[in-house]
């Protein structure tokens, strides 16, 4: 087999591959399940469909995608205009701390202003913390992968610091948690005996925004072109660093949002791993989804029901929950694999040979 | 403060460094040679993980740093084949490594938490160990930081002295060029990637059977990407990598001295310290350069296919 270059880039091949790479996954994970001494088809079941096969289950997978989705909007406009933010971790994070101080601070209050509030604080702690590495790049020019990443260990550290000093429950028994919140601060339940929130429906209202922003507005076409050739976009006169603030401030807003709906969703309170990795598996998302509205909101939910599969794979086979980011590797793997199908195709070598035959 | 209390500081740095010098080591070679592995932080884990089991079921540590270097290596020849083969986006894919590094570490290493071996001993070179003041943290450590000195001496050495040198740095700045002259680029730009693998897979062995001889999930805790800073620190020069691993031991230590000075802060507070530091490096090398393109290897990141 040779490898070589297509005259135009496949559109089918775009589509096709984050599904080619679900197989693949999917057959990786058969194999893996079977080194494993586990049956390959029925640990499959466990793993992707018994965690939906249920209305309980949906709602649970909704609960995931809401701060994956979340994180992955934000992410979505940076990558497009290739500003790889790493940091959606630690924006999760830092809006998490300081949300969930300000829930800490409203505890005793009433009214309609404490939720939004609580997810304006958040959104703007986690406009905060991407703004550093805003600030940091448009100054100073210092790489923003490397910046992002050492944000969130920062991000992180803050957080254990919080939980284990001025946060800390004082009636809590000493463990490195933060009091309940006060059941006024924390987002009304779609159902009862549902854990799914209002969250949601942020999340589905800022996926129509970027969708209408991405392909309706100049600020879409700027973020395109800036993406595609920054040498084009300064030519053009579009305004690199304005560009680069707006797109790090509004990501990092988003995994801000996507923190309050977690701590003041499902947890409920402050605790050192609060994210499960979200604003990294967010970029999956992203990947998978093709940086489009719609692909990265089938993205989620695939990458949300890794966390449940790998929940349910502790429960039911007593393997280790870890083996959700065995499995969110694979995807991104196999699709960067298979992206190779995109702008090359794979030509047999007797084909070449036959070719060059007819050529003389 | 006294001597003995230098003494214990500059032991200690050396000690913190030498993780940081041995990835840093491997990721610049493979930046030299033109790829850009954001993978360092994945390929340490997974390197600790095996290095660690390996070291705990057969109860030898040198086996166990021989499973951890082909545990690195291993996985960095994953990266390579479809960063390079399969022409992919050399950042995302270095991304997909740690990602997957992390997960299939924590995977491997689940049954192993908690659980600990007698780590590498210090053994002290005679009289070498007792020169005042740097004797203790030059020639009383363990073996794994000698080999990290030997190691560092080596790359040195091809770097500047070696046509190997050369050659890796010709596909580096441009494998087109370096193709014409019939050097293969690939292959090289493999071998490089592996070496990379395997020195992080050292330098996770190191942290799982020297540093703290245990297994915990994220053990690597960042130093995969300080590493990354480091040799961005260095602009890419051997020697610089060396002082740039020190320093930033020292930095992740400074709270032996405020401690030792009687200060009580926070162990998380001063656990952000490194990242600091490592964000103040980066923005202190690029305002001073302005234009990290003049250090850089030319062709770094960049994907090459010689039948384009």
């Amino acid at each position: 087999m040779r490898i070589e270059k297509r005259l135009h880039d496949s559109q089918l091949m775009v589509y096709l591959s984050p599904l080619l790479a679900l197989l693949l996954t999917l057959i990786s994970g058969a194999l893996l399940f079977a080194l494993l001494g586990r049956p390959p088809l029925g640990s499959l079941y466990t793993f992707f469909i018994a965690p939906i096969s249920d209305l309980y289950g949906l709602s649970e997978l909704a609960v995931k995608v809401t701060p994956l989705l979340l994180c992955a909007i934000g992410l979505t406009l940076c990558f497009k205009a290739k500003i790889w933010n790493i940091g959606a971790e630690g924006q999760f994070v830092f809006g998490a701390l300081i949300g969930g101080a300000v829930t800490l601070q409203l505890a005793e209050s009433e009214g309609f202003w404490v939720l939004p509030a609580i997810i304006a604080s958040g959104a703007l702690a986690g406009m905060a913390w991407a703004g550093i590495a805003a600030l940091l790049l448009t100054r100073f020019n210092a790489n923003e992968i490397l910046t992002t990443i050492m944000l969130n260990y920062i991000a992180v550290n803050l957080l254990l610091w919080a939980v284990h000093g001025p946060l800390k429950d004082p009636d809590g028994l000493n463990f490195p948690e933060s009091a309940l919140f006060a059941s006024q601060t924390l987002l009304p339940v779609l159902f009862e005996d549902y854990r799914v929130s209002i969250a949601i429906f942020i999340a589905l209202f800022m996926l129509v925004v970027i969708w209408v922003v991405l392909t309706r507005t100049l600020l879409g076409f700027q973020l395109r072109v800036m993406g595609e050739n920054h040498n084009a976009a300064r030519f053009a006169g579009f305004k690199g660093k304005t560009l680069i603030w707006l797109l790090l401030c509004f990501s990092g807003a988003m995994a801000g949002v996507a923190a309050i709906s977690e701590t003041n969703g499902p947890v409920g309170q402050l605790i050192p791993t609060l994210s499960l990795g979200y604003g990294y598996a967010a970029i999956i998302v992203v990947f998978m989804g093709r940086m489009h509205p719609l692909g990265i909101l089938l993205a989620s939910c695939l990458l949300g029901l890794t966390y449940l599969g790998g929940e349910m794979a502790q429960i039911d086979q007593g393997l280790p929950k870890s083996i959700t980011g065995l499995f969110q590797g694979m995807l991104l793997f196999y699709l960067l694999a298979c992206d190779l199908l995109i702008s090359y195709r794979l030509v047999p070598k007797s084909r070449l040979a036959k070719a060059a035959v007819s050529a003389q | 403060m006294d001597i003995s209390m230098i003494e214990n500081i500059l032991f200690a740095m050396v000690r913190t460094g030498t993780p940081l010098l041995l990835v840093a080591l491997g990721a610049m070679m493979s930046e030299r040679s033109g790829v850009l592995n954001l993978g360092q932080e994945g390929m340490i884990l997974v390197g600790a993980a095996c290095g660690f089991i390996a070291a705990y079921a057969s109860g030898n540590l040198g086996l166990g740093v021989v499973a951890a270097v082909a545990a690195g290596a291993a996985v960095s020849l994953i990266f390579a084949f479809i960063a390079l083969t399969l022409i992919s986006n050399q950042v995302a894919t270095g991304l997909a490594l740690t990602i997957f590094g992390t997960g299939l570490s924590a995977f491997l290493g689940a049954g192993y938490v908690g659980q600990t071996v007698t780590g590498f001993n210090t053994v002290a070179i005679p009289y070498l160990s007792d020169i005042p003041l740097i004797g203790t943290a030059l020639f009383a450590q363990d073996l794994l930081v000698y080999l990290s000195f030997i190691l560092f001496a080596a790359v040195f050495v091809v770097m500047r002295y070696t046509r190997l040198g050369l050659i890796i740095r010709a596909v580096g700045e441009n494998p087109e060029v370096a193709h014409a002259l019939g050097y293969k680029v690939l292959l090289v730009r493999y071998c490089a990637v592996m070496f990379g693998g395997a020195m992080a897979g050292l330098a996770g062995a190191y942290l799982s059977l020297a540093y703290t001889p245990m297994w915990s999930e994220g053990i690597a805790a960042g130093r995969g990407w300080i590493a990354l800073a480091l040799v961005v620190f260095a602009s890419w020069r051997t020697e610089r990598i060396l002082l740039g691993a020190w320093l930033f031991g020292f930095a992740s230590i400074l709270h032996l001295l405020l401690q030792g000075y009687g200060y009580e802060i926070s162990p998380n507070l001063l656990a952000m310290l490194p990242y600091v530091v490592t964000i103040i490096v980066l923005v202190m090398m690029m305002y001073r350069q302005k234009n990290q393109g003049l250090f850089a290897p030319r062709s770094l990141g960049q994907p090459y296919h010689p039948l384009k």
